[in-house]
């Protein structure tokens, strides 16, 4: 077996609330690991709108996603949490009467007397272009990530997209591929502008082609992809001899595992009360976008007030039959000395 | 008030009404328009809102927005009738509107 992290509570989902939670967690010692599928936190307000402003975050008038992450990231600093990054949690289960193993695709296994599931819409996962037949080339010679380079040397690559990852890719397995193709839709990318410096001059060297056009069909046999059928930007049809393409057309959120864990669900979210916000599972709670319950609004804040009700309860569980002294950061100074301050 | 009409994939009409100053997606997800996904909720960030504008109507909704115009590098078959209906703003000019939704925001 893998390394197994043992600790108090385990977060799912680093967006704001998953953020949040570690600091009302904190206040009441409790220690936190924090588990998110994508490579940095900030969940929604990093991937979907980093640069788009938030006008309503109480107290501040407005914020952009990416700050709003920042200004969490520095308020939780005293609490030390450990983040797993690009990690998904696959696997959630119960272990006796008071602790719940955690596991995630990166093989980490971590036990936790509580689970707070903080997953907003579910997770990030790349986007998968419903091109007929798709379906039967995935892991074979359709990949929508690249786990192991090694795994693409000599051969004939599609990279289909304009974004950074399509471009980052291009540049970075031009050197061992067999054969290189770009293929975008225009001859504009939303992309780094050296990465498409770079990209061009590639095309100028003649180490790659780039193509206009998008793709409509694959040909290939048994799992094996020969070459993808591309309407140009003329409207006329060519094929692209491949045998290994990787769409890249961003990321789109998928409920993922979590309906695998044994909690009861409502239209794919987790109901819980409103007074501890608990899933049907004891021990599992749910704040955030992923919870619902009557009233609920899908907001910033819902989720900020959810997890500070959430974290009196993970006290109890804690600390069983101990009594909760309700304390102010303002004139609290033990809760000054948690947060570094007094 | 503008009329706007939703086309399904298989042909299946939806007129529903529009209130200016809301977008063609709010107006479609208010109404609950099957195949307007819109994960984002409009901050023109996702791309599952993508819908096609009838040929004729094209010029009353206008040119995409170069914020729009890179995020539909994110949608699938995009054509020239291509735009994210979050961006597209109900007004009176608009009352007859038809647009197609893809068969699949993927």
């Amino acid at each position: 077996m893998s390394d197994v992290i043992t600790t108090d509570a385990v977060i799912i989902g680093a967006g704001p609330c998953g953020l949040f939670a570690v600091f009302e967690l904190g206040l009441l010692d409790i220690k936190c690991q924090v588990i998110d599928i994508l490579d940095r936190p900030g969940g929604q307000c990093a991937e979907l709108y980093p640069e788009k402003p938030i006008y309503d975050i109480p107290a501040i008038p407005i914020v952009t996603g990416a700050e709003l992450t920042h200004r969490l990231m520095e308020q939780i600093k005293p609490f030390k949490a450990e983040f797993h990054f690009n990690h998904m949690v696959t696997g959630l289960k119960k272990l006796g009467d008071s602790e719940f193993e955690v596991e995630t695709d990166g093989g980490t296994v971590f036990r936790s007397k509580v689970v707070v599931i903080a997953a907003g819409g579910g997770s990030f996962q790349p986007k998968k272009p419903p091109i007929p037949g798709i379906d039967g080339y995935e892991g074979t010679s359709v990949f929508y990530s690249v786990k192991k380079m090694e795994v693409l040397r000599d051969k004939d690559i599609l990279i289909v997209g304009g974004g950074d990852s399509a471009l980052d890719w291009t540049i970075n397995l031009q050197p061992l591929a067999k054969s290189l193709t770009l293929l975008h839709r225009r001859d504009d990318f939303r992309a780094a502008p050296d990465s498409v410096k770079k990209m061009r001059e590639l095309v100028a060297e003649g180490k790659m082609q780039f193509k206009l056009g998008q793709v409509t069909g694959l040909k290939g046999e048994d799992g094996v992809l020969s070459a993808a059928t591309v309407k140009g930007a003329d409207g006329a049809s060519f094929d692209v001899a491949t045998n290994a393409m990787l769409p890249f057309f961003g990321l789109t959120m998928k409920l993922g595992p979590v309906a695998e864990w044994g909690l009861n669900l409502h239209e794919n979210l987790v109901p819980v009360d409103t007074e501890k916000f608990e899933s049907s599972v004891p021990g599992i709670f749910a704040i955030g976008d992923i919870n619902t319950y009557p009233g609920k609004l899908k907001l910033i804040l819902s989720g900020f007030h959810e997890a500070a009700l959430m974290a009196q309860k993970v006290f109890k569980y804690k600390n069983p039959g101990e009594r909760l002294l309700f304390q102010y950061t303002t004139s609290s100074s033990s809760l000054q000395k948690k947060l570094g301050v007094a | 008030m503008a009329r706007i009409t939703f086309i399904q994939h298989n042909g299946k009409e939806q007129t529903v009404d529009g209130l200016p100053g809301m977008s063609v997606m709010e107006t479609a997800v208010k109404a609950m328009v099957p195949g307007i996904d819109a994960d984002c909720g409009g901050a023109c960030a996702c791309a599952t809102c993508h819908v096609y504008v009838d040929p004729a109507w094209l010029e009353k909704t206008g040119a995409r927005n170069p914020m729009e115009e890179d995020m539909l590098d994110f949608a699938f078959d995009v054509r020239d009738t291509s735009r994210l209906s979050c961006q597209i703003k109900v007004s009176d000019a608009l009352d007859g509107l038809r647009v197609s939704v893809p068969e699949k925001q993927f």
